[in-house]
């Protein structure tokens, strides 16, 4: 099972962290700067799968953003790898050509996406159509019950009135 | 492209005038470059990165970046744009759109100028719009504002938990969406990297919202931000089980997510119950059903004891035939967790997922629309259930097992046809499920093959472009090493992965290579491989030095044939890793540790010091530390020697001392003063002489730099070597290569015989050898001049003279039991004396069962202390030590008894030419062991002795008591206890030692009496006894009555000696 799913930037800012198994927020912190100096160093070519304590770290660089999963000895390293494809590819569809803003800014949807494909960090659907369409579905229910904005106030040019 | 926004790409400039003035506008504004280049640029800009520290630095970096942007767009595409602090995102494309969030407001003028210069007017209204848009709206205001530094987005950070804070704390209650969006906006927050410590509670109200956005945001904001053990987490269960007996399906959803995602030990206890029945209810929907199963697997997984078993458990494996494929990749998760506990309740699940991987593999990429993953049907599908299976045995059942192995068969052919993508995402998914396929195959290790082929294809993959595949390749290869049918398969690629060890840029591939190697090397390749890696070592990386030493000296341990080369291999490994400081320098410092001490001995043997003199000469610095070897002590203990050794020895001593200098400045003048004297410099033998006055030279005159070039550490030095190692060799162990009895080898060696005189028994005495097993290392040499046993020292030896009769008559008969291993020379001589019979006349002897009477031993105090296990016991470990235990059974029939003598090969390799002996010094008979029951002639012969227990009452038992009181007949000692005075201890050592315990007829509860029978050949001797503890004093009292005389003695001796 996979153990925890990291997204970090190429200037090692975190961007997404997903953890499967109940760290302290201390312990996650000191994960998450071991394994981005860690691989951060590391020079493009070079295997894509690290060793790490009892773990196997997987890790791929999609242009500014890296994705680092850790997954247990007897894992598969290359279906882990895309497992994070599958992921990316669910992303840029959603979000259409995703970049990073789009994952820091709607990181709410990264998150429900993410729970649709893989869930306790075992992979739950890996039908692309089926996980877009539960996420095209929660979409709906969200529609349903907020009251369209205009343009301009989405935008935030136009004030409503709450800060 | 992905993440394509962020990549920096400028329009082309219209013309080359408007480019050139757009570098002239820009560098107006960079006046302190002065003149421009396109070096003195770079360097300006790698200087920014460095001195980026103040806010300062921040805008000079910034506005480097901006001319590196530009300067880029004449060098290459670059996709930029991130420092911290600040913040650019220029994205350019026909229309301009740009998100600028820079340090201060003069460079967002600069850059916007700069936009608007190359793309004209026309854009510019966009441009301000979405700069407006970065600057105003919600979450992006936020960061917009974070860009100016850390102390800045420290700021902003908390005025707006402040807002919100006072938004929760206000009086005006919120409604659903602004909750929503402050818990939206904490969460962000904390995901920038921030404390959160308050707006929990109003997440946990969110739960209780009927709109699913609400509900949503509020499951994801405990999921990531509450821990198990939160007071509130009582409200989010109630929710939670609120939200799975709802009726709308996308709660229960949302409830099964967050319970995965939290996943603790209350919530298994409160929902692992209800979780079964939404897994095999018919009626949930598919979804439900996936992440009810990842749900219960991760409930599972945290506390399977609160998972109950039941109804469901035989359902679930159906699910492995369920339409929906999402469902049977999720429930296949499950079910293996659930084989791993218990993989007999789900043996079902052993047909049903061959049959279910059957269709997929034979299925072509169409069929399974969706789940086909890049031409590839279903990978993560195929890869669980061949983990699955990997959890049972080859199926017993003939037509199961060939069809798993047509499908393996089928996954192998695959991976030879060529790729229908060439994306990596296809090779990656078909090579997933091959290497899948290739352990499920290593795992029932039954089809050599398959095995072969598994292995033939992972050779291709060692000379792959992709790294990843060679990484791969290498460590399964590891495990296909590892079976005997594919070993000499994966050996054939020893090149390929040799040349991987030289060539590969990675060090973790390195690293696999180097295990591989280790994994395929046996005795044939041994030294190619341990060679290589030799060679290796010089340039590997430090990380895996200490690993790689550690594999080269365990190879070269184990598969020495040559003794020579295993010398010469530990001391390149000592060279190479001479700089290596690790635990591994123990090797040098350990042999000069050791010869330092071995020279401390009083006496030691000439060869002794000349491998002192030229260890302590090498590698004497390692120990100078030590103030117990401290650089004087260390010349003064070889100089003790000096005048007690041939003019050879002297001579290498010389050349020690030289190096000594090299070592230690400190002691030079004392080196100078010997090598001065007359006795060397004018010494008659000419070498010696030569030595003295060169080295002299060399020692006054020299600096060190040149003393350090001449004396530097020696290579090998075979010629001279050979002399010293051909006697190291003989006394060294040969490695356990020799060693070549597989398993345990158990001998019999059944005694049996008349003695028609004296009893004999077969006394076992096991002397551990003066110079026990020596190891590979130097000691062995040392070990070697102490044994005084003609068995050669390494082994074991422990041989037992054989013990003189003790009671003086009788004629003893010894049995020895010798056990050669003939290259270990092992040498185990047990020997066993016959005890004599304290009165030869009656011909009869009270030897007590098993054994040993014997007498006056002269066996080693650890062998008597053995075989007086013995008397009370009739079964135990005589001897032990690293590399053999030899355990002793015996059982006693009348008056003939057996002992079975155990031998146990500790080590993991088999022993070879193992055979024992039985030395029988009086009678010279000698009796294989391998062979059965050899008889054993009558004066040897033991007549083992059996105390048979009788019963008796008090009355008869003063009877006998009474008949048997003349003074010769009776035995009474006074004796202090060797061991607590436990009753029931005591109880039993009486009951193993033959006698019976009689209750009731001793007035003193306290006291022990009891009856026995010692069998003979010649007759039966009864025998009573009394024991009488005395706590205080901790003495015993311990009469024997038995109706011959010696036989009261012996019994009384016999018994003191155990209790």
């Amino acid at each position: 099972m996979m153990h925890f799913m990291l997204l970090f930037s190429r200037q090692g800012k975190l961007r997404l962290q997903k953890w499967y198994m109940a760290h302290s927020e201390k312990m996650k912190k000191k994960i998450t700067r071991d394994l981005v100096t860690m691989i951060l160093a590391r020079k493009p070519k070079m295997c894509a799968f690290i060793e790490w304590k009892d773990l196997k770290i997987v890790y791929k660089r999609y242009a500014s953003l890296y994705f680092c999963c850790a997954i247990e000895q007897s894992d598969n390293e290359l279906l882990c790898l895309e497992i994070i494809h599958r992921y990316v590819e669910l992303l840029d569809q959603y979000f259409g050509s995703v970049c990073e803003l789009d994952i820091i800014f709607n990181f709410e949807k990264a998150y429900f996406m993410l729970d649709e494909f893989m869930l306790g960090g075992e992979v739950q659907e890996t039908s692309k159509k089926n996980v877009l369409k539960a996420i095209a579905a929660q979409d709906l229910l969200q529609e349903e019950c907020e009251e369209p904005k205009s343009l301009l106030e989405e935008l935030g040019i136009v004030s409503t009135g709450v800060a | 492209v992905l993440f394509a926004p962020l990549t920096f790409v400028l329009p082309p400039p219209a013309n080359a005038k408007q480019h050139a003035s757009a570098f002239q506008f820009f560098f107006g504004k960079l006046q302190h470059i002065g003149q421009f280049s396109l070096e003195t640029f770079a360097n300006q800009l790698s200087l920014a990165k460095v001195e980026h520290h103040g806010s300062a630095g921040a805008v000079r970096t910034s506005r480097l970046l901006v001319a590196a942007l530009l300067l880029n767009r004449r060098l290459c595409s670059f996709p930029i744009v991130i420092i911290e602090g600040v913040l650019i995102f220029v994205i350019v494309s026909n229309i301009v759109v740009a998100e600028i969030v820079v340090a201060d407001d003069e460079m967002s003028q600069l850059i916007l100028l700069l936009l608007v210069f190359w793309s004209g007017l026309h854009s510019l209204i966009s441009l301000l719009l979405l700069l407006l848009t970065a600057r105003s709206s919600g979450s992006k205001r936020l960061s917009a504002n974070m860009g100016k530094s850390k102390e800045a987005e420290e700021k902003r950070i908390n005025k707006e938990l402040a807002n919100i804070r006072s938004k929760f704390k206000g009086d005006k209650a919120l409604d659903g969406y602004q909750k929503k969006k402050y818990v939206c906006k904490l969460l962000f927050i904390f995901l920038l990297g921030n404390d959160i410590d308050f707006g929990h509670m109003e997440a946990v109200n969110l739960l209780n919202s009927n709109k699913y956005t609400e509900k949503q945001i509020g499951y994801l904001f405990i999921s990531v931000l509450i821990s198990e053990n939160n007071e509130l987490m009582r409200l989010v269960q109630q929710n939670l089980k609120n939200d799975l007996a709802s009726r709308n399906p996308v709660h229960v959803n949302l409830a099964l997510e967050c319970i995965a995602n939290i996943g603790s030990k209350e919530m298994a206890e409160m929902f692992a119950p209800e979780i079964p029945k939404l897994l095999v209810m018919g009626d949930a929907g598919d979804t439900v059903k996936q992440s009810a199963a990842l749900c219960l697997l991760k409930l599972f997984r945290t506390a399977p004891e609160m998972v109950p078993m039941g109804d469901w458990t035989s359902r679930v494996i159906h699910l492995l035939n369920d339409q929906h494929m999402g469902v049977v990749t999720a429930a296949v998760s499950l079910i293996e967790a659930l084989v791993k506990r218990n993989p007999d309740d789900f043996k079902g699940c052993v047909s049903l997922s061959i049959s279910r991987l059957a269709r997929i593999v034979t299925s072509s990429y169409t069929d399974l629309q969706d789940y086909t993953y890049y031409f590839v049907p279903a990978p993560w599908l195929s890869v669980k259930l061949l983990r699955l299976l990997q959890n049972y045995p080859p199926p017993e059942d003939t037509t199961v097992r060939n069809r798993l192995a047509e499908c393996l068969e089928t996954i192998l052919n695959k991976a030879v046809e060529p790729p229908k993508s060439k994306k990596v995402q296809h090779s990656n998914a078909k090579n997933a499920v091959l290497f899948e396929a290739i352990s499920l195959i290593i795992h029932m290790d039954s089809d050599p093959s398959l095995l072969v082929r598994a292995c033939s294809q992972l050779g291709q993959f060692l000379s792959n472009r992709e790294t990843n595949l060679r990484y791969l390749a290498l460590e399964s290869m590891c495990l296909l090493a590892t079976s005997e049918f594919s070993h000499d398969a994966v050996k054939r690629h020893q090149e390929t992965v040799v040349t991987a060890l030289k060539s590969e840029r990675d060090v973790s591939v390195r690293q696999r290579a180097v295990d591989l190697l280790y994994a395929m090397c046996d005795r044939s390749n041994a030294e190619e491989i341990v060679g290589e890696m030799l060679t290796y070592l010089e340039t590997a990386d430090y990380s895996i030095r200490g690993e790689l030493v550690l594999k080269i000296a365990i190879l070269a341990e184990k598969y020495a044939s040559d003794y020579t080369w295993y010398v010469d291999t530990i001391l390149n490994l000592i060279r190479l890793a001479g700089d290596f400081v690790s635990e591994e320098v123990w090797y040098r410092a350990y042999a000069a540790k050791t010869v330092f001490e071995a020279l401390e001995a009083p006496a030691c043997h000439e060869n002794m010091v000349k491998v002192g003199g030229y260890i302590l000469g090498e590698f004497g610095n390692l120990i100078a530390g030590d103030a117990r070897s401290s650089p004087s002590t260390q010349f003064q203990l070889l100089h003790g020697k000096f005048h007690l050794c041939s003019p050879p020895t002297r001579a290498l001593l010389l050349s020690a001392y030289i190096k000594l200098v090299n070592l230690f400045p400190e002691i030079r003048e004392d080196i100078i003063a010997v090598l001065e004297s007359d006795a060397n410099l004018r010494n008659s033998n000419v070498e010696i002489q030569q030595r003295a006055s060169e080295y002299l030279s060399l020692a006054r005159n020299s600096t060190q730099d040149v003393l350090a070039t001449v004396l530097e550490e020696m290579p090998p030095f075979p010629e001279r070597e050979s002399s010293i190692l051909a006697q190291l060799r003989k006394k060294k162990p040969a490695v356990e290569d020799a060693i070549r009895v597989r398993g345990e080898k158990q001998q019999q060696r059944p005694a049996s015989g008349a003695a028609d005189g004296a009893a004999a028994s077969a006394p076992i005495a096991a002397t551990p050898a003066s110079g026990g097993g020596g190891g590979v290392k130097l000691q062995g040499d040392i070990a070697g001049a102490e044994s005084n046993t003609d068995s050669d020292l390494l082994g074991l030896d422990f041989g037992g003279s054989a013990p003189a009769a003790a009671a003086g008559g009788g004629g003893a008969g010894g049995g020895s039991v010798d056990l050669l291993s003939s290259i270990l020379d092992v040498g185990v001589s047990s020997s066993s004396s016959s005890s004599a019979a304290p009165s030869a006349a009656s011909g009869a002897s009270a030897q007590r069962k098993t054994v040993v009477v014997g007498a006056g031993a002269s066996g080693s105090i650890v062998g008597e202390e053995n075989w007086h296990k013995f008397v009370c016991k009739n079964s135990g470990v005589l001897y032990e030590n690293d590399i053999l235990q030899v355990g002793v059974k015996c059982d006693y029939q009348q008056s003939s008894g057996r002992i079975v003598v155990y031998y146990g090969n500790k080590t993991p390799a088999p022993l070879a030419q193992f055979a024992s002996v039985i030395n029988l010094p009086d009678s010279s008979l000698t009796n294989q062991l391998g062979i059965q029951v050899k008889p054993v002639g009558d004066r040897v012969g033991a007549s083992e002795q059996v105390n048979e227990s009788s019963e008796m009452d008090s009355a008869t038992f003063f009877q006998h008591w009474k008949q048997l009181s003349q003074p010769e007949q009776e035995c009474q000692k006074i004796f202090q206890a060797k061991f607590p005075m436990d009753a029931e201890t005591t109880k039993t050592k009486i009951l193993g030692f033959g006698f019976s315990l009689l209750s009731n007829i001793d007035s003193n509860p306290a006291n022990f009496v009891g009856a026995g029978i010692v069998q003979t050949k010649s007759g039966n001797i009864g025998s009573l006894f009394r024991l009488e503890p005395n706590q205080q004093a901790q003495m015993y009292r311990l009469t024997v009555h038995s109706i011959k005389p010696g036989v009261s003695k012996r019994l009384c001796e016999l018994l003191e000696t155990q209790i």
